[in-house]
C-alpha cells in the first residue's frame, strides 16, 4: 500500500529517547555526525557504534526498523565502496592483492561504508523517535536566532509541518484515484515506459487539482481563524528541557571524548589489548 | 451475475501493530436484477467489501464468487480474468468527481470506453458516450465543456457516466448521494432505479448512510457492523427492527420513527416504510375509524 511509504517513519512509543526534547535530539544528532567524522580509526568508529546501539536500546525501536533505513542507501554505500577500492592510491609498503586492489584500499572502503551506515542509522533514529510536528517545532526553535536578521523562521517551520502533514493525505488520495481509474480499465503495469508515463496522466491531474483544492481550503480555514504568524503567538506544546536531556547530553559528551581519546591513543590501546590476549 | 460471499475476511496492515480487521466473516448473497443497499457505520467494512467485488482487494480468507468467477481462486487463469471482471463490475467510488481529469466531458467519459473496447470504431465510441450521458440526464450541450466547470451534481453524473460507459452488468456505488442536496439525492437515486428497470445494468449496489434514500429505492438491504452482516432482507424486514438499528447508531427512515410514535398512541399500521405507502396506510386507517 502506498500509505506505508510515508516520509518520517515515526515509531510510536514512550521510551527515553522518544521523550527527549526535539532540539536536544537534533543537536545531539549533529554532535554524533561530527563524532563519526572525528573518528580516524576503527576503534573510534566502534566506540561511536556502541553509542548508537545504546541509543537504539533506549529508543525501544525494533532493530529491524532501524536497519530498514539502510536499504534505501545500500546502493550508494556499495557504489562508493567500490570506487574507493578501484581508485585507491597506494603508498609505500601497501600490500598489493591483484589488479588495482590493495589490502589498505579494502580497509579504507570498509571504513567509509561503516561510516555511511552509522550516519544513516543515527539519523533514522531521530525520525523514528520524533513526530514530524515536534521535529519542526525543534527546528523552528533552533533557528529562532535568525529572526534577528528578519528571516521568516516561523513561516518556514509552518510550511514544513504542513508539507509533512500532507504527505500521508496525498498518498491516500493517490491510492483512491488509482483505484478509481483502475475500475475504469486504466492499465498502469503494461506497455513500454512512454505508455506507462502516459497512463499516469489520469492520476496526476486529479491529484494536482485536489492538492490545490486542499491548499485553498486550508488557507481559507486559517484565514477564518484569523491566523497570523505574528510574534505574540503562543505555543500549545512548549518545549522544556529536563533531567533526561541533561543525561543524554552527558552521555554524548562522554562518547565524544572517548572517540577523541581513541584517536590520540590508538596505538597504546591496541598494545594493551595485544598484551591481554598475548 | 449473482454475487455470493461466504465467510469473507480481510485485515489491513496485517503484520504491524496498526492492524485492523475490516471484514470478519461476511456471508452475503446479492441476486441479479436487484437494487441492493449496503448500510453501516463508518469503519463497518462496507467499502472494503465492495472493493473485493472487482478484485481491487484480493480475497484473503473465505470465498467470493461474482458470476462464474471465483475470486478466492488465486490461479493465473482467474487473474487474467480481472480485466473482464472490472468490465462487468463497474465501481463508482466516493466523491467520484475527484477522478475527472480530461479536458472535455466527452474525453473523460470516453476514457473508460477506450480502455475496455480498444477495437471499437470512433462512431461506436461517440454513440456510447452520447447515450450514456443521456442516461445520466446530461444533454449534448455539455460534451465540449471542461468537467471542472460543471456544478457538483453534474460532475458526479459525468463521473458515473464514465463508469457506466464501460457497459457493466453490476454497478457498485460508494455513497453516491453524499454531499448532494435533497433534490439532487432523490434525482440521482431515481436515475439509478431507471437504469436498472430499463436493463442498462442488471444489478445496482449502493453503499449509503441515508436510510430514507435506501428505504425508498432498494429491494434488499444488508446492514454491516464491525465487519459482519448483522441484519439483512427487504427494507421492510430490516427497518422494523428500529431498536437494533438505533443501537447500531444508524437509525431508521423518518417513516420508521413516525410508526413508533403512532404505536405508542395505540395506532398500529403495517407499512413497508416508503413514504407513499405510509401516507396511504395512514389515510386508510383514518378512513376506517371514521
Amino acid at each position: 500500500m502506498l500509505s506505508e511509504v510515508t516520509f518520517g517513519q515515526y515509531y510510536p512509543s514512550k521510551s527515553f529517547v522518544h521523550r527527549l526534547d526535539p532540539r536536544v535530539k537534533i543537536l545531539l544528532l549533529i554532535a554524533y555526525i561530527v563524532m563519526i567524522f572525528t573518528a580516524q580509526n576503527f576503534l573510534g568508529l566502534i566506540a561511536s557504534l556502541l553509542f548508537l546501539s545504546l541509543t537504539i536500546i533506549f529508543s525501544g525501536v525494533p532493530i529491524g526498523s532501524v536497519l530498514k533505513s539502510i536499504k534505501a542507501i545500500l546502493f550508494l554505500v556499495i557504489f562508493t565502496a567500490i570506487l574507493n577500492i578501484l581508485f585507491y592510491s597506494p603508498k609505500q609498503g601497501d600490500t598489493h592483492l591483484f589488479w588495482v586492489v590493495y589490502v589498505e584500499g579494502l580497509i579504507s572502503a570498509g571504513f567509509l561504508a561503516l561510516r555511511l551506515i552509522s550516519l544513516v542509522m543515527g539519523s533514522s533514529i531521530l525520525t523514528l523517535t520524533t513526530t514530524p510536528v515536534s521535529l519542526t517545532d525543534g527546528i523552528e526553535s533552533l533557528l529562532s536566532p535568525l529572526k534577528l536578521v528578519k528571516f521568516p523562521v516561523h513561516d518556514l517551520a509552518l510550511i514544513m509541518s504542513i508539507a509533512l502533514r500532507s504527505i500521508p493525505t496525498l498518498a491516500n488520495e493517490t491510492e483512491r484515484i488509482i483505484n478509481a481509474q483502475k475500475a475504469r480499465g486504466a492499465d498502469f503495469d503494461s506497455g513500454n515506459i512512454i505508455k506507462k508515463a502516459k497512463a499516469l496522466v489520469p492520476v496526476l491531474i486529479p491529484l494536482l487539482i485536489s492538492a490545490f483544492r486542499r491548499g485553498d481550503e486550508l488557507g481559507d480555514a486559517m484565514d477564518a481563524r484569523c491566523y497570523s504568524g505574528s510574534k505574540v503567538r503562543t505555543k500549545y506544546k512548549k518545549l522544556t528541557l529536563s533531567v533526561r536531556d541533561l543525561i543524554a547530553f552527558l552521555v554524548t559528551v562522554v562518547a565524544f571524548a572517548g572517540v577523541i581519546l581513541l584517536n590520540i591513543y590508538e596505538l597504546n590501546v591496541l598494545a594493551y589489548f595485544a598484551k591481554i590476549w598475548g | 451475475m449473482r454475487i455470493v460471499a461466504e465467510n469473507l475476511s480481510f485485515t489491513y496492515n496485517k503484520k504491524s501493530k496498526f492492524k485492523v480487521d475490516a471484514l470478519a466473516g461476511v456471508t452475503l448473497t446479492i441476486e441479479e436484477d436487484s437494487f441492493f443497499g449496503i448500510i453501516g457505520h463508518t469503519g463497518s467494512g462496507k467499502s472494503t467489501f465492495i472493493q473485493h467485488l472487482n478484485g481491487l482487494i484480493p480475497v484473503e480468507k473465505g470465498s467470493l464468487t461474482v458470476g462464474d468467477i471465483n475470486l478466492a481462486d488465486k490461479s493465473k487463469i482467474v487473474k487474467k480474468r480481472y480485466k473482464e471482471l472490472r468490465s462487468k463490475v463497474g465501481m463508482v467510488f466516493q466523491y467520484p468527481e475527484y477522478q475527472l481529469f480530461a479536458e472535455t466531458v466527452y474525453e473523460d467519459v470516453a476514457f473508460g470506453f477506450r480502455n475496455f473496447f480498444p477495437d471499437a470504431s470512433k462512431e461506436e465510441e461517440k454513440k456510447a458516450v452520447f447515450q450514456t450521458l443521456a442516461l445520466m440526464g446530461l444533454g449534448a450541450e455539455y460534451i465540449n465543456q471542461s468537467p471542472l466547470d460543471l456544478s457538483g451534481g453534474q460532475k458526479r453524473r459525468v463521473a458515473i457516466a464514465g463508469v457506466l460507459v464501460t457497459k457493466p452488468e453490476i454497478l457498485v456505488l460508494d455513497e453516491p448521494v453524499a454531499g448532494l442536496d435533497p433534490v439532487g439525492k432523490n434525482e440521482l437515486m431515481k436515475t439509478l432505479r431507471v437504469l436498472l428497470d430499463n436493463g442498462v445494468v442488471k444489478t445496482v449496489i449502493v453503499v449509503s448512510h441515508d436510510m430514507d434514500e435506501v428505504c425508498e429505492n432498494c429491494d434488499s438491504v444488508a446492514v454491516f457492523s464491525e465487519g459482519r452482516v448483522v441484519l439483512s432482507g427487504s427494507p421492510k424486514e430490516v427497518f422494523k427492527n428500529s431498536k437494533e438499528m438505533s443501537e447500531l447508531r444508524l437509525g431508521v427512515p423518518v417513516t420508521g420513527y413516525l410508526k413508533d410514535e403512532l404505536s405508542k398512541m395505540g395506532v398500529e399500521i403495517d407499512v413497508d416504510f416508503t413514504r407513499d405507502d405510509f401516507v396511504e396506510k395512514v389515510v386508510e386507517y383514518y378512513k376506517n375509524i371514521k
